[in-house]
């Protein structure tokens, strides 16, 4: 009984690697007896099941009636109160009575099938997936035919030539595509990744009103969203660009409870510090300020920064700093910038040169 | 010449004397019919098809509820073409939702909320495409679960399993395109998210930057381009596959559970005309209504409330939909690992998450069905599917990588966990950090045996039948349990399995003392790893100590097998 076979091979064709162990304490009893139903064995409860689907299917041209005068009838803002729910009428309308209308389809379909079509189980039998060793002959040898026709044996470059052919057709398919963008070649990318339109003298304005940022309205510990003067000038895509890298957040620390390296001395205004506002991870826009902590959280994926300490990394997947904008005040006593940020800002890329970066103790 | 019509011959079948037979229901139909068959052979084609035996099981529905949802996704998409702008061009929205009234926004979410507010029936149509996009990436994903708990990946179907790894891909990239057209400030940050994804690419991943940007972030050709690949490409793709998925398993034919009278060469069920039609016609209904329903009364992605999408704003809390919540995770508490070599950057803190994690996991999808196979040398086809416990390392190794998929996806919510349980971010971080490793680890030693405990179990009830919870108090004082004997179909259910040696290295002599197969070289490598993936297993008791058991506990021999109870 505990016997070791090898699966016979003619049943599937190839040769077994592996012994396997038929040995089948209970053998195997047949197929189950089919048993009746309730709904064959009594009629009333068959004749029920029958009016069910019936019924249900009865209710699919009611539930379309009310579909197309929901439609119509239903004010498009009207909206409808019921306990928690607070909807849009039309909508819930249309989808409680549509989606009754097609589920119930469904539900008499299925009723129809499980408890009224004949449930006697049938037996297909399966056939091994692979051809037989005389269609496998017969199919190589009208290979061989094809072949032969062909005169491939006899003019063999043909067939390579149209390999070739056939390859090289896919380079032009490919060269088409290349007007898909600008190549990022080193200059290209040094006047669009590494640069934003911060310059000189360039006012900091609320991101919002566009409104210049005066340096004695920020108080210690505030906040403030800021973008470039020039972008309010800016429409469409390219302001939207403009934005995407030139974002800053503007914020005040009382001078004595923060470390401004000595190389950085002059980027501030009595504790007022810029910086990107474009996380160096992937780029989302960084928000969540603590004032007490001077920390900054990303939302999108939790990189901290210490804006206290030229906004080093102290927590999460970002790996560099966040660019400092170096500002300074200008005649009329508002927020300006000195310069275009020293590293490029926003998620980093291949040919980023990282080198020059702010890192934690640098001075 | 006489017309030919008007002749009449001996062999003409006119003049046969003819039983008067009830004509066919179809003959009412009978000129069209025909006229269909004279041109395709309709009933040749036919007969083959119309009453082939599908198997019944509630898990078979698993696939079903994935087609669904895709066809429902090709009808409700449709709709929404129609009002949909695929532009990045701005406008100043004027529409009927009054706060955002004068905003200047693109107009791809100018039409998405014209389509929410003033189309009659646009936002049922786009929460039920929303839903139905969740539902279709939901199912195939547990459809998959079943498809590999059940070894139903073994062979013959190994190419039918590939094909559900495309379309398992294809439809994670048509999902998040799809969830970027809009360009609300979530879908934006969702394209920033992939922006900062395609970047750290070592060496090309500024060129592919500028090549599907156009340029530099945003510009105005990525929702063009998106939306090409929503409404065209993707689904093109996805069509074919799904046709020839749902070919293969045709022409495959299902498999079965086991169970009495099933065999590795029959398919025991319900024919397609008229039960199966009935069934999964009406199923498809249900799937569809329930999606309607959804759409009616459950809110999904509100875009109105996130407002249109600027580089300079983002939500707390924002989150993508749950199929791309673990690449999330991963990205979230991957440690910031970045190379600073000469003038380049190397990102793997968010190349390896998002690139390399994802190439992982459908690598190794991919891989599965031959590695399992050279690891237990197996090379028969298999129609009957494996009960999980009977493949307790395959069951052990699939929920080890569902808990390491789970704790990556829970740590994608690490924020809100943090708020909603007021507890500190950087622990979950951290502790996230350690469970993508230990997790698995424990969950795979604990499924193995649990598995092996199963089998235990299936065995003792074999040998001597269920527990019946009724303590008997003998007249000498003593108790005993009595066990309820099992059903034989139970108990075949429960030995009908093959059980497979493990591989012995080819030098040394095989466990039963049998020779190594001819030419085949088994190295001591997949020696091992055929003992790791068969050794545990228990044996199946054999004929004599089944009867044996019978004959010493009365009560525990089989009952007929017609007993259904």
């Amino acid at each position: 009984m505990n016997s070791i076979d090898l699966e016979p091979a003619e049943d599937h064709g190839s040769v077994p690697a592996v012994y396997v162990h038929h040995q089948h304490p209970v053998p195997d009893p047949g197929i189950e007896e089919h048993i009746e139903r309730y709904t064959d064995a009594n009629p009333a409860a068959g004749r029920r099941v029958y009016a069910q689907v019936v019924g249900m299917l009865a209710l699919v041209p009611v539930m379309a009636i009310a579909v197309i005068v929901i439609y119509f009838a239903v004010p498009r803002q009207a909206s409808i109160r019921l306990g928690p729910l607070y909807a849009n009428a039309m909508n819930v309308g249309l989808g409680v009575t549509g989606g009754l209308m097609v589920a119930l389809i469904g539900f008499a379909a299925i009723q129809w099938a499980k408890q009224i079509m004949g449930d006697e189980e049938s037996v297909d039998y399966r056939h091994p997936i692979l051809s037989s060793r005389e269609d496998r002959e017969e199919f190589l040898s009208m290979v061989d035919d094809g072949v032969r026709q062909s005169n491939l044996g006899r003019r063999r470059l043909i067939g390579a030539a149209l390999m070739g052919a056939l390859g090289v057709v896919a380079a032009p398919a490919v060269v088409l595509l290349s007007d898909m963008g600008p190549y990022a070649t080193p200059s290209r990318i040094r006047a669009t990744l590494e640069k934003t339109v911060w310059a000189e003298g360039v006012r900091l304005v609320n991101d919002v009103t566009y409104t210049p940022i005066k340096a004695s309205e920020i108080e210690i510990g505030q906040l403030v969203n800021g973008e470039p003067e020039v972008i309010a000038h800016m429409e469409g895509a390219a302001k939207i660009e403009a934005i995407a890298k030139a974002a800053i957040i503007v914020v005040r620390m009382d001078p004595k409870s923060i470390r401004i390296p000595a190389s950085r001395k002059n980027w501030q205004v009595g504790g007022i510090l810029a910086y990107s506002k474009i996380c160096t991870h992937v780029g989302c826009p960084i928000s969540l300020w603590e004032r007490t902590t001077h920390h900054l959280l990303c939302p999108c994926h939790q990189s901290t920064f210490d804006l206290g300490d030229s906004g080093v990394v102290i927590f999460g997947p970002a790996a560099r700093s966040l660019p400092q904008l170096p500002i300074t005040v200008d005649s009329e006593g508002y927020l300006v910038a000195r310069s275009d940020f020293t590293v490029p800002v926003g998620p980093s890329f291949f040919e980023r040169d990282s080198r020059h970066d702010f890192k934690k103790g640098d001075n | 010449m006489a017309r030919p019509a008007d002749v009449t011959t001996a062999e003409s079948s006119a003049v046969e004397a003819h039983e008067p037979t009830a004509p066919h229901r179809l003959s009412s139909a009978g000129a069209a019919a025909e006229w269909v068959d004279d041109r395709v052979g309709a009933a040749r084609l036919g007969k083959g098809l119309i009453r082939k035996v599908f198997p019944d099981h509630w898990s078979f529905l698993l696939g079903e509820i994935a087609l669904y949802s895709f066809i429902v996704l090709l009808l409700t998409g449709v709709f929404l073409t129609i009002w949909f702008k695929p532009s990045m061009a701005e406008t100043q929205y004027d529409g009927s939702y009054q706060l955002l009234k004068g905003i200047p926004m693109s107009k791809a979410f100018a039409s998405t909320l014209q389509l929410s507010f003033d189309v009659r029936g646009g936002l049922l149509l786009r929460q039920v495409h929303h839903w139905a996009a969740i539902l279709f990436t939901a199912a195939a994903v547990v459809h998959m679960l079943r498809i590999f708990f059940t070894g139903a990946f073994r062979k013959p179907r190994e190419i039918n399993w590939l094909i559900g790894i495309g379309l398992l891909s294809l439809s994670l990239i048509e999902g998040f395109a799809g969830y970027s057209l809009p360009d609300d400030l979530l879908s934006g940050t969702g394209l920033r998210f992939v922006d900062g994804l395609i970047r750290s690419i070592p060496l090309v991943g500024t060129w592919i930057e500028f090549f599907v940007f156009a340029g530099q972030y945003p510009g105005t050709s990525i929702i063009p381009r998106l939306y090409m690949a929503h409404i065209l490409l993707v689904p093109a793709l996805l069509l074919g596959l799904v046709s020839a998925h749902l070919a293969l398993v045709f022409y495959h034919k299902h498999t079965q559970y086991p169970g009495p009278g099933r065999t590795e060469q029959n398919v025991v069920g319900y024919p397609l005309f008229p039960v199966y039609m009935a069934k999964a016609g009406g199923f498809f209904f249900v799937v569809f209504g329930v999606l309607v329903l959804m759409g009616g009364l459950m809110q999904i992605n509100p875009v109105w409330k996130f407002g249109p999408y600027t580089p300079n704003q983002v939500t707390a809390g924002s989150q993508p939909d749950w199929y791309m919540g673990w690449v999330e995770g991963a990205v979230r508490i991957t440690p910031n690992w970045e190379w600073h070599l000469g003038h380049t950057t190397w990102s793997w803190n968010i190349f390896l998450p998002g690139v390399g994690l994802m190439g992982l996991l459908f690598t190794s999808l991919a891989a599965w069905p031959f590695v399992e196979a050279w690891i237990t040398g197996d090379k028969r086809e298999h129609h009957l599917l494996d009960r999980p416990r009977n493949a307790p390392t395959r069951t052990a190794l699939g929920v080890a990588g569902m808990t390491c998929y789970a704790m990556f996806w829970i740590a994608g919510g690490n924020d809100i966990i943090a708020t909603h349980f007021s507890l500190s971010l950087e622990s979950i971080t951290r502790f996230m950090r350690v469970a993508v490793f230990v997790a698995p680890v424990i969950a795979y030693h604990v499924t193995k045996r649990l598995c092996i405990w199963l089998q235990r179990r299936d065995q003792e009830r074999v040998l001597h039948g269920s527990e019946t919870g009724v303590l008997i108090r003998t007249p000498e004082g003593g108790y005993y349990e009595p066990h309820e004997p099992i059903t034989v179909d139970q108990a075949f259910v429960l030995t009908q399995h093959d059980e497979m040696d493990v591989l012995d290295a080819t030098e040394g002599a095989n466990a039963n003392g049998l020779p190594p197969r001819d030419g085949v070289v088994v190295s001591k490598r997949r020696a091992a790893l055929s003992r790791w993936f068969l050794a545990d297993n228990l044996a199946k008791p054999t004929r004599e100590e089944l009867e044996h058991a019978h004959d010493h506990g009365s009560s525990a021999a089989l009952t007929s097998g017609s007993d259904h109870d």
